[in-house]
């Protein structure tokens, strides 16, 4: 009889632990959203030209007004952008100054679009190359960041705004006025 | 049930693929640069980002509209001089390493680095073991 | 009725798996292998093959009649659908390619109980005790928890059709020959399992278990060469591996199935390797057991993953759990057991063929971890993504080195060998290997290391897996040796292909309208016009161009953009031209919309020019192919051993002895 060596027991303990890593895995659902890197810092400067006629564009001016904001990145093509317009009126009437960022839209639908959810946004920027979108690190919509009165991201908001989470960005936009 | 979740139908929301494409996409999504030394070297940084809708594909390989930004991008900044380098480290600021194929080494992915080490360690030691006692 | 008939007889087929289990275990126990329950486990297992097998058939029928009462059927089928695309779409879902997975597990254990004769019979009868142990599980899975046979409570009006995805001739059977590779090894699983419970870990038990093997891993390769040629003309953009983890789940077991084919030859030529043999015959269907949960659970992003469900995923943990941790601690107890076996020297085929064993396990160790390290960053928070860039250069490190001990090792004599005798042909190959960097490095440029180095070593094996027959007389060499020599060359030009793929390849993209004419490589392509065409269940853009090479004849090339209307889908068919030495693959995207003055529409044309790429998969099937050699040489050595000793014992008789 060979004595016993202990590598034997190596394949049973790499399973072991692949089995853990996986059972804990599976029970935690994994976000598939991407997640912004670019929390705590500065708005990347861009212009954007108007995306509707009744609303300006975006500057980098407009962030960095000491007041701070909502900014909402969406497309008519996205549908729960629709979803969440009463949210973003509401938000709007109790105060928050939302600017946007229609990302790959043209004029017409975004008008179509406005005519028939409302039209909460303060400024419209027409994002055709999605530059600002990479720029601040969305990676979809809807989606919408607070920006401080310096122009600096302090929360991301990913996917579409529901009731619960009114409440919850006018507190954000409260500390970032801080 | 999808077997495949398709590299198309990744792009969007049901109905929304479609209304996506009112727009062109970018200019430099499906235009080469000229000096093809430069697209090569954007050829060879597309191929290890990554395309942040889709379900597994770099940004080379996929019709989604924002991997074809992306690629203006990188297509653009190429051309601007701009090293394939800091493009990645651009990207990786604002999406984290998760848009780049290429991990770099740092306190959440030096295992990844370790293990070849390791398994190189590890199979000359099991080599030596097995003949080097012996003839 | 053939629904239920179907769930009958899977049913069924479970409850004589449960009865396997019991009268194998059972007589082993009280150590009555010639008893009457142990009598009872063949048949057992040949009857559950059967029924399996029939309730297989019935879900095709169900399929190729369409039956929307059947809930699988309902979302996953439609009635435009050509014959072989329903027919395929019994496969292309989860409940279906599960049932797919028993009906392999149950026909290759009833195959085994047929024809199997070479092992004690206790050794039997615990590999079909294992077998049915494992099938009950997955039994389970289905019956409790994926019941393909599910009816609908009213019949759908209509189906939603299967994915266009899947609508193609190469993928419709591309799970069929996977899942043969991929289950077949199931039963070096449950020899090994049987194996170490009754002690008899020898050559005959290799002999017994090679040609199972062989043919698990014969289809693993060819469902394996088949997934990358599919995906490299169907996604449209000429990628053939992107190490996917449903792509790095169908290789992790062709690489234990490839160390265990080699371990097990050796066992059962030099009774040597027994630890070796026994770890990786656990560890190929593990491998396989672990793929199918991570494609099925959805804890991984992939293109190919199943619909997702964690609970269906923590059901297969469960199952994984008990198989692979039972036979993992079964190996660890009963190792030391095992008793050493031939001794060999370093440099000898024993020794090249450890080296090799090494070397895949490290390539195996790589990718699973690889595979799994952005689950292990996403339990601290972090979401990384690793891709080629990690895989190709650190699965290179190993796989160099093994490529050229692999161009040596079949010269190497068992046991010893000289360094005298190989010097000759290692120098023919260092030669070989240096030419052919000379050469690429002289007439192009800017090629990286990785694929510079697969050139010369991929030449190198192509060349070296001749050399074996060089001495020989060539009719009288045995079929086994014929498919080594295959099988390696296999390996070399596939490497060929992929490094010239990835070194030489050109690509142009371009806006052209009707008349433009764009070069690629060598080639000239000129673009006559983009008219719509129907099919059956799609409508698309097809571009008619024509082609020539080296201002050669011109060739009619069609690539097509298709849209599927169920489900509402777009996929791109590309075109291709192949020539001895490469590829050109044309794909027509959309129209570009520039100015608004401009006079005639222009379309995206993408084009590729790639040398040598088909090499990688004529590879693949020479793998195969040298692999069906070798299995054939064996079965017909054992037939006409057989043959040999039943005449021997005949004559014994007839002389009265």
């Amino acid at each position: 009889m060979t004595r016993v060596k202990w590598t034997v027991w190596l394949p049973l303990a790499v399973f072991a632990g692949f089995v853990a890593l996986v059972a804990l895995q599976l029970f935690r659902p994994a976000g598939r959203e991407v997640e912004s890197a670019m929390i705590g810092k500065p708005v990347p400067a861009f212009t954007l030209p108007p995306a509707s006629a009744d609303r300006p564009g975006l500057s980098p001016a407009d962030l960095r007004d000491g007041k701070p904001k909502l900014l909402n990145v969406w497309a008519s093509w996205c549908i729960p952008c629709a979803a969440e317009a009463p949210q973003l009126a509401a938000l709007q009437r109790q105060g928050a100054d939302i600017v946007s960022v229609a990302v790959r839209d043209t004029p017409d639908d975004v008008a179509r679009f406005l005519a028939r959810y409302g039209n909460p946004y303060s400024r419209i920027g027409a994002d055709d190359l999605s530059q600002v979108q990479l720029g601040i690190g969305s990676s979809g919509v809807p989606e919408t960041f607070v920006i401080d009165g310096q122009g600096i991201i302090r929360y991301q908001h990913i996917g579409d705004i529901r009731e619960p989470d009114v409440a919850m960005l006018l507190g954000k936009l409260r500390e970032a006025a801080r | 049930m999808r077997l495949l979740a398709p590299l198309l139908l990744a792009l969007a929301v049901p109905g929304a693929a479609l209304a996506q494409n009112a727009m062109p996409p970018a200019p430099y999504a499906y235009r080469q640069l000229e000096d093809p030394a430069a697209e090569a070297q954007a050829q060879e940084l597309m191929e290890t980002l990554r395309c942040l809708k889709c379900q597994s594909q770099s940004i080379a390989d996929s019709d989604a509209p924002m991997a074809g930004d992306m690629r203006h991008q990188v297509r653009s900044r190429i051309a601007a001089g701009e090293t394939p380098d800091a493009i990645r480290a651009w990207l990786v600021e604002r999406y984290g390493d998760y848009v780049s194929y290429k991990p770099r080494l740092d306190t959440a992915t030096w295992p990844l680095f370790a293990l070849p080490l390791l398994l190189v360690a590890g199979t000359a030691l099991a080599l030596w073991r097995r003949f080097g006692r012996r003839g | 009725m053939m629904a239920e008939f179907g769930l009958a007889a899977l049913w069924l087929a479970a409850a004589l798996a449960a009865l396997q289990l019991l009268a194998g275990s059972l007589s082993l126990k009280a150590g009555e292998e010639s008893g009457q329950l142990a009598a009872l486990v063949r048949p057992l297992a040949i009857v559950q093959g059967v029924l399996t097998g029939l309730s297989f058939a019935a879900l095709l029928v169900l399929f190729v009649n369409t039956d929307l009462s059947v809930k699988l059927v309902a979302m996953n089928s439609h009635s435009a659908k050509p014959f072989i695309y329903k027919l395929s779409g019994a496969w292309g879902n989860h409940e279906g390619s599960m049932l797919l997975w028993v009906t392999v597990m149950a026909g290759a254990g009833g195959l085994i109980a047929l024809f199997e004769r070479r092992l004690p019979e206790p050794t039997m009868l615990a590999t079909l005790a294992a077998q049915a142990f494992v099938g009950l599980g997955f039994y389970a899975f289905l019956l409790f928890s994926s019941n393909p046979f599910e009816r609908l409570p009213s019949p759908a009006p209509k189906g939603l059709g299967l994915n266009p995805l899947l609508q193609d001739i190469g993928l419709a059977f591309h799970p069929p020959t996977l899942y043969l590779g991929y289950v077949g090894l199931s039963i070096a699983f449950s020899f090994a399992v049987g194996a170490l419970l009754t002690r008899q870990v020898t050559p005959d038990f290799a002999r017994a278990m090679r040609p199972w093997v062989l043919g698990a891993w014969i289809f693993l390769t060819i469902g394996i060469t088949a997934g990358s040629y599919w995906a490299y003309y169907e996604l449209g953009w000429g990628g053939w591996w992107f190490w996917d983890p449903v792509e790095n789940a169908s290789l992790m077991p062709w690489l234990a199935a490839t160390a265990l084919l080699h371990s097990v030859s050796v066992l059962a030529a030099r009774d040597a390797l027994r630890t070796w043999t026994i770890m990786l015959g656990v560890a190929a269907f593990s491998m396989s057991m672990v793929g199918t949960f991570l494609v099925r659970s959805g804890i991984l992003t992939s293109v190919h993953a199943f619909a997702v469900d964690p609970e269906r995923g923590s059901f297969i943990l469960v199952l994984l759990a008990i198989y692979i941790g039972g036979a993992l601690t079964l190996f660890a107890l009963r190792a030391g057991t095992i008793a050493e076996g031939e001794r060999f020297a370093v440099l000898s085929r024993e020794g090249a063929l450890v080296f090799n064993n090494v070397m895949l396990t490290a390539i195996l160790a790589i990718v699973l971890v690889g595979t799994l390290y952005p689950l292990v960053t996403e339990a601290m928070g972090v979401k990384v993504s690793v891709g080629p860039p990690y895989f190709n250069p650190v699965g290179a490190i190993f796989a160099l080195p093994m490529l050229a001990v692999m161009a040596i090792g079949p010269l190497l004599r068992w046991r010893r060998e000289s360094f005298a005798a190989i010097r000759l042909p290692v120098l023919v190959l260092g030669l070989v290997t240096v030419a052919v960097l000379a050469i690429v490095m002289a007439s192009s440029s800017g090629i990286g290391l990785l694929p510079l180095a697969g050139l010369a070593l991929g030449v190198s094996v192509a060349v070296a897996s001749v050399l074996p027959l060089r001495g020989r007389k060539l009719r009288r060499m045995p079929l086994s040796v014929w498919g080594m020599v295959l099988a390696h060359m296999g390996i070399g030009v596939a490497i060929c292909g992929m490094a010239s793929e990835s070194a030489f390849s050109v690509e142009r993209l371009v806006a052209a309208k009707a008349g433009d004419t764009v070069e690629v490589g060598p080639w000239q392509v000129r673009l006559v016009a983009v008219e719509p065409v129907a099919g059956p269940n799609w409508t698309a853009l097809e571009g008619r161009m024509q082609a020539r090479y080296d201002d050669g004849e011109p060739i009619e090339l069609a690539p097509q953009a298709r849209a599927f209307w169920t489900p509402p889908q777009q996929t791109s068919e590309a075109a291709l031209l192949t020539r001895w030495n490469g590829q050109l693959y044309a794909v027509i995207g959309e129209q570009v919309h520039g100015d608004a003055s401009a006079d005639a529409p222009r379309w995206q044309l993408r084009l590729w020019w790639k040398p040598f790429v088909t090499l990688i998969w004529y590879g693949g099937l020479l793998i195969a192919l040298g692999g069906a050699l070798a299995l054939v040489g064996r079965v017909l050595t054992e037939l006409r051993r057989h043959a040999a000793l039943r005449r021997i014992a005949e004559r014994r008789q007839e002389q009265g002895r």
